[in-house]
């Protein structure tokens, strides 16, 4: 097989032509290393592991010789920049961790490795995972591998897993870890023609995972297909005593509820999701999703989510909140940058100063500013509030009966590198007024590519289900993915 | 409600975050934005209402009150910028 056949197999292809010895796992990281080295200028990888890749994929290679392969053996895999691996470059794409190399390994890359899954890197993400557009990376933008028709002009991958999904997207990888705090995983699936999935809270374990929003981060895979993210998400999820908010619930079958009908299931459309000025097309594909779910057997009920509109702003409080807190700990002693200052307190002060972006910088301050003394209630507070208004909206709806929710990914297709420049915050906020809500809630969230825009860019559906019932949505994605096709971008780097 | 210049300066110095004269106003212009656009949160009725403390209902799960882990100081200090014998270095901090 061309090294261009390798990189182009699914997940499941792979595991299917290592077993066949069609190749070897050797062979397919080698086609990976290359097609990597081919892609620097979209700048996916903030550090390639060659050697780690190489090492692994010949430990694969005798397994599968002694047929004793497992669920991700010879799996060429990135990794987001946000899981500690041990020995490697962990950076969060922030200058303040400069030079860390944790001296242990994050629960969730633990598990793909001990399911066989070979490291071809770190990939470039937001700074500390904050951002819509991959455009706060210490390390430089990603460049989304998709153009629109026509144009040279370079897109962004959406954030904060930019370069999880344009890895994925251009064949840098067969599949990528990913996390989500607000829609990190769904929004750059939407704008890369990919497949993401945030799991229930609580599913994959947050240990060795960089804190952002404890409360809201949860990793989950991006991939080509709905089945390897079944796949991809079978591996990752675990029970974990280091993590207090792993649930004590044994991991699904997600692989075999792909293609499982899905006649019977009610399908909620939810009203408040119908922006005022919302386009055409995203409407128009939003309705095309219902027709393919309708046509599979599913039944389509409207329902309401009042709370909707106020999840955003009560996003903007919560996460910064944590955020504030959490990113207390870079402080220039224990590791990464260190500024010197005359004391300890300007040592501090230099070092976040230095070591902080701009993104991160504002978020800090936003958190520390609404739980500081006198605004806890008026702000926090009051969000925490609304957030239980908003979950309760979703209660209720799954109450009455509904298994799951279809809503457009994203209000719009990938923007231009750049052309947010000038933008306020809030306006770049809006890119995740539909996954937001999610993460409040603690629910599952499926992204899944849907059609293409006027300008050939693709465009995703999002399925919202209940609670641990991640295989509700692999089957419902199915459907789309069968109605839809999948979608590649043209090679042009 | 919005934040005056001294306000952020103060917030970022409860962040430990130096900052610039220059990018105290920008940071305060979009603080302001940002306290704005929240500012339609008070339109929700929220008496009686509980705050959010868990998204799953579960009871936090609690392991032995053993040791399990530790005795490896030359791991913990391995990524410091300064250490010196297992111990991490700050600037004298007291007199």
């Amino acid at each position: 097989m061309s090294s261009t056949d390798l990189t182009s197999l699914t997940i499941a292809e792979i595991r299917d032509g290592l077993s066949a010895k069609a190749f070897s796992a050797t062979e397919l990281t080698q086609a990976y290393l290359s097609a990597m080295e081919a892609a620097r200028s979209l700048n996916a990888y903030v550090h390639e592991t060659p050697d780690q890749a190489l090492a692994m994929a010949a430990a694969s290679d005798e397994r599968l010789a002694k047929g004793e392969g497992r669920a991700l053996e010879g799996v060429p895999l990135g990794i987001k920049d946000l899981f500690a691996t041990e020995g490697v470059h962990t950076q969060a794409a922030s200058h303040i961790l400069d030079n860390f190399k944790p001296r242990y390994e994050s629960t969730v890359t633990a598990n793909l490795w001990n399911d066989g899954a070979v490291m071809l890197g770190k990939l470039n993400m937001d700074e500390f995972a904050m951002g819509s557009s991959n455009e706060t990376s210490y390390y430089g933008p990603v460049v989304n591998p998709w153009r629109r028709e026509g144009s040279n002009a370079q897109l962004v991958p959406g954030g904060s897993s930019g370069g999880s999904a344009a890895a994925v997207a251009a064949r840098l990888c067969a599949g990528a870890t990913a996390t989500d705090t607000g829609g990190s995983i769904r929004q750059p699936a939407a704008f890369t023609g990919t497949v993401g999935i945030k799991p229930t809270y609580g599913r994959c374990s947050r240990w060795g995972t960089v804190a952002f929003a404890s409360s809201l981060d949860q990793a989950g895979p991006i991939a080509r297909t709905v089945r390897d993210a079944a796949i991809l998400l079978k591996s990752m999820a675990s029970v974990d005593d280091k993590d207090t908010t792993s649930v004590d619930l044994p991991v699904g079958n997600y692989e075999g509820a792909v293609g499982q009908s899905v006649k019977g299931l009610r399908i909620g459309i939810p009203r408040e999701y119908r922006l005022d000025g919302m386009s055409e097309e995203i409407e128009a594909l939003w309705q095309q999703g219902i027709a393919w779910l309708k046509d599979a057997g599913a039944e389509i009920v409207d329902i309401s989510l009042p709370h909707t509109k106020y999840a955003l702003p009560a996003y903007y409080i919560v996460a910064p909140a944590e955020a504030s807190s959490n990113l207390a700990r870079y402080d220039g002693v224990r590791y990464g940058l260190r500024v010197p200052g005359e004391d300890i307190a300007s040592l501090y002060e230099n070092t976040r100063s230095a070591g902080f972006g701009r993104e991160v910088k504002r978020r800090i301050l936003i958190g520390t500013y609404v739980l500081s003394a006198g605004y806890y209630d008026a702000y926090y507070v009051r969000a925490q509030k609304i957030r239980t208004l908003i979950k309760r909206d979703f209660d209720l709806a799954f109450a009455a009966g509904v298994d799951a929710v279809l809503t457009p990914a994203t209000p719009s297709a990938a923007f231009g590198l750049a052309e947010m420049a000038t933008a306020s915050p809030v306006e770049m906020y809006l890119n995740d007024i539909f996954t937001v809500t999610v993460n409040m809630a603690g629910l599952p969230g499926l992204a899944v590519p849907a059609g293409l825009d006027k300008a050939k860019l693709p465009l995703g559906l999002q399925l919202i289900g209940r609670p641990f019932e991640e295989e509700t949505l692999f089957r419902l994605g199915q459907v789309v993915e069968d109605a839809a096709g999948r979608f590649s971008p043209a090679k042009w780097w | 409600m919005s934040v005056d210049i001294a306000t952020v300066k103060r917030v970022a110095h409860l962040a430990r975050i130096a900052v610039t004269e220059e990018e105290a106003a920008s940071f305060q212009g979009e603080i302001n934005a940002i306290l704005g656009f929240v500012e339609q949160l008070n339109e929700v009725d929220v008496d009686g209402v509980e705050p959010l403390t868990s998204v799953v209902a579960q009871t936090m799960k609690k392991r032995a009150d053993v040791v399990t882990d530790g005795y490896y100081a030359d791991r913990v200090v391995a990524n410091a910028p300064v250490s010196d014998d297992d111990f991490f270095v700050v600037p004298k901090v007291v007199e």
